[in-house]
């Protein structure tokens, strides 16, 4: 009998995420840093309007590039907090979450042989989703010593006549890392004039703490190259409604639309009302979770510190990426050992790519009581396996 | 720096000066004198806990009552209202607009001990015209805070 699988769909490894779930999940009463999405509820005045359109009946598709209010509002939002001008007719496509942008953008530009560059540690779905449309991911290994921001030298050195898209996910998850005005400028112009096309994964851009997010697509000559994607999951603390969007060229969008609503047909319909009160009336909303999120950091910070953990200070999304090195374990061990002896559940930096090694990713989107009661236990464990 | 501080310990009194100048990136000793200052001034006027007396096997029974009153040339309606307030049964006094004038809330053992001071004490003063008084049910929310369990976190333990 032939092989009922796609070889390149066998080849792709599964998520290192995964792995380290299926442990946790056994162990009982283990506290967990380890999720990448708010603790917050998502607003009531929000999840009213996606029950009020329920209770009318719009339990139909939408247009497949998304609710015409809803793209305006997306287009207003991003106008009002990062200055970008988008047309809601034809630069905007409404997603199921921001990991089906990522998606389709790839498929809508790649052919076979293209390079990616992906700026690693970094999400887990851009290698796979490359491999998946066809391209070659070619990974660019970031650096503490650089804040795990994405350098000038780092992205001329990895170019090369093939390469055709870069991979620009700031704010950072795993790292916490941005990337400023000033350190966006030095790759800015060298990506117009090795004419690539960027897929910017800007999902966090509303957590950024102490300065306010810049968007490549702000930069001269770059909106014509650039891909933005955001959406609500971690903006409104609304993972599970699975609502995200792009915004581009018109020209890239429309194949986009075309994969969409071949693939996925149009967004889940109550979640776009909802997603529409959102932006409408969400402001403060988003202030409060933002405020709450950096006092966690700065507690967190300070935590690690005491306990001699080195840890470089994110300013955006909510995780800390410290550094283990001095422990002499891998990541894995690390976070095992953790895990085994005082039920700490943390994500090995490795799951976000090989150079994660010796480093641990570790959410702050829990109270500040969880954090103090994962921190005692984290103490310990440091003090017992420090090397003296 | 006093605004947040207020924030904080509004929804939280219990959290400790040390926490409170990590996650503000201050000193201890600058919340310290903070919170001193602010208690001295009358900005923080107390420490009390939202309890659930409903889940206690002790009856309570609160009503809220509206009052008429005359007010007082010179000094307005703040002379009587501190008549009211000074009686420990009253919780609560809020000078209303629209269709009367203050609102108290008062808590007794039984409704017969909350009856009695309405008729006996609240009616009877000088400048009050009327009372209305409604006794509550049931308590849903109080200070911003649901009076109930509170919900189990029900995110996957790791996600990417």
């Amino acid at each position: 009998m032939r092989s009922p699988l796609s070889k390149t769909v066998v080849q792709i490894q599964p998520s290192g995420i995964r792995k380290f779930f299926d442990i946790v999940s056994e162990m009982k009463d283990a506290i967990s840093l380890g999720v990448g999405e708010p603790d917050f509820d998502t607003p009531w005045h929000v999840r009213e309007e996606g029950i009020y359109s329920l209770e009318k009946g719009k339990t139909f598709y939408t247009s497949n590039a998304g609710l015409k209010e809803l793209k305006i509002e997306i287009c207003n939002y991003l106008k009002r907090r990062f200055d970008l001008d988008y047309h809601y007719e034809n630069e905007t496509i409404v997603t199921v979450g921001g990991s089906e942008a990522i998606d389709i953008g790839l498929r809508a530009m790649l052919d076979p042989g293209d390079e990616v560059l992906i700026p690693q540690p970094c999400y887990v779905s851009y290698h796979p989703c490359t491999i998946l449309a066809g391209g070659v991911p070619v990974v660019i290994e970031l650096k503490e010593e650089n804040d795990f921001k994405l350098t000038r030298q780092q992205l001329l050195d990895a170019i090369t006549e093939k390469t055709k898209v870069l991979i620009l996910p700031y704010p950072n998850n795993p790292t916490g890392a941005i990337m400023t005005y000033d350190d966006l400028k030095e790759i800015a112009d060298v990506i117009v004039e090795k004419d690539l096309y960027v897929i910017s994964d800007e999902i966090y851009s509303e957590l950024t703490y102490g300065q306010k997010h810049v968007s490549i697509a702000s930069f001269p000559g770059l909106k014509e190259r650039t891909i933005v994607i955001n959406g609500f999951s971690k903006s409104y603390a609304m993972t599970g409604w699975r609502l995200g969007y792009a915004v581009g060229p018109a020209e890239i969008i429309k194949q986009m639309v075309k994969i969409h609503q071949f693939a996925i047909m149009c967004a889940p319909t109550n979640s776009q009302y909802a997603g529409i009160e959102a932006l409408r009336n969400g402001d403060a909303d988003v202030e409060m979770m933002r405020d709450a999120y950096d006092q966690r950091r700065k507690y967190l910070l300070h935590a690690f510190r005491n306990m001699g953990l080195d840890c470089f200070e994110p300013y955006g999304a909510f995780y800390v990426f410290p550094s283990i090195k001095k422990f002499g374990m891998t990541s894995d061990e690390f976070a095992t050992k953790l895990l085994k002896e005082e039920k700490v559940a943390v994500v090995p930096g490795t799951a976000f790519g090989d150079c994660g090694e010796g480093f641990l990713r570790i959410s702050y989107a829990y109270s500040i009581e969880n954090l103090k009661v994962a921190i005692e236990r984290m103490q310990k464990f440091v003090e017992k396996h420090k090397i003296r | 720096m006093r605004e947040k501080i207020l924030e904080i310990i509004d929804k939280n009194s219990k959290i400790s000066a040390a926490d409170l100048a990590i996650i503000l990136g201050t000193t201890e000793e600058e919340v310290v004198a903070a919170i001193k200052d602010m208690e001295e001034d009358a900005i923080i006027c107390g420490y009390p806990t939202l309890i659930n007396w409903d889940k206690v096997h002790c009856e309570k029974v609160t009503a809220l009552i509206e009052v008429k009153v005359t007010p007082q040339r010179g000094i307005g309606f703040d002379k009587i209202a501190e008549r009211i307030y000074r009686f420990d049964e009253v919780q609560s006094v809020y000078l209303m607009s629209g269709g009367f004038d203050l609102t108290v809330i008062i808590t007794g053992r039984t409704m017969k001990e909350v009856a009695t001071f309405v008729s006996e004490k609240l009616a009877p003063m000088e400048a009050v015209l009327s009372t209305a008084t409604h006794f509550v049910l049931k308590k849903y929310k109080e200070h911003g805070l649901p009076l109930v369990h509170k919900s189990q976190d029900e995110r996957m333990l790791i996600s990417p």
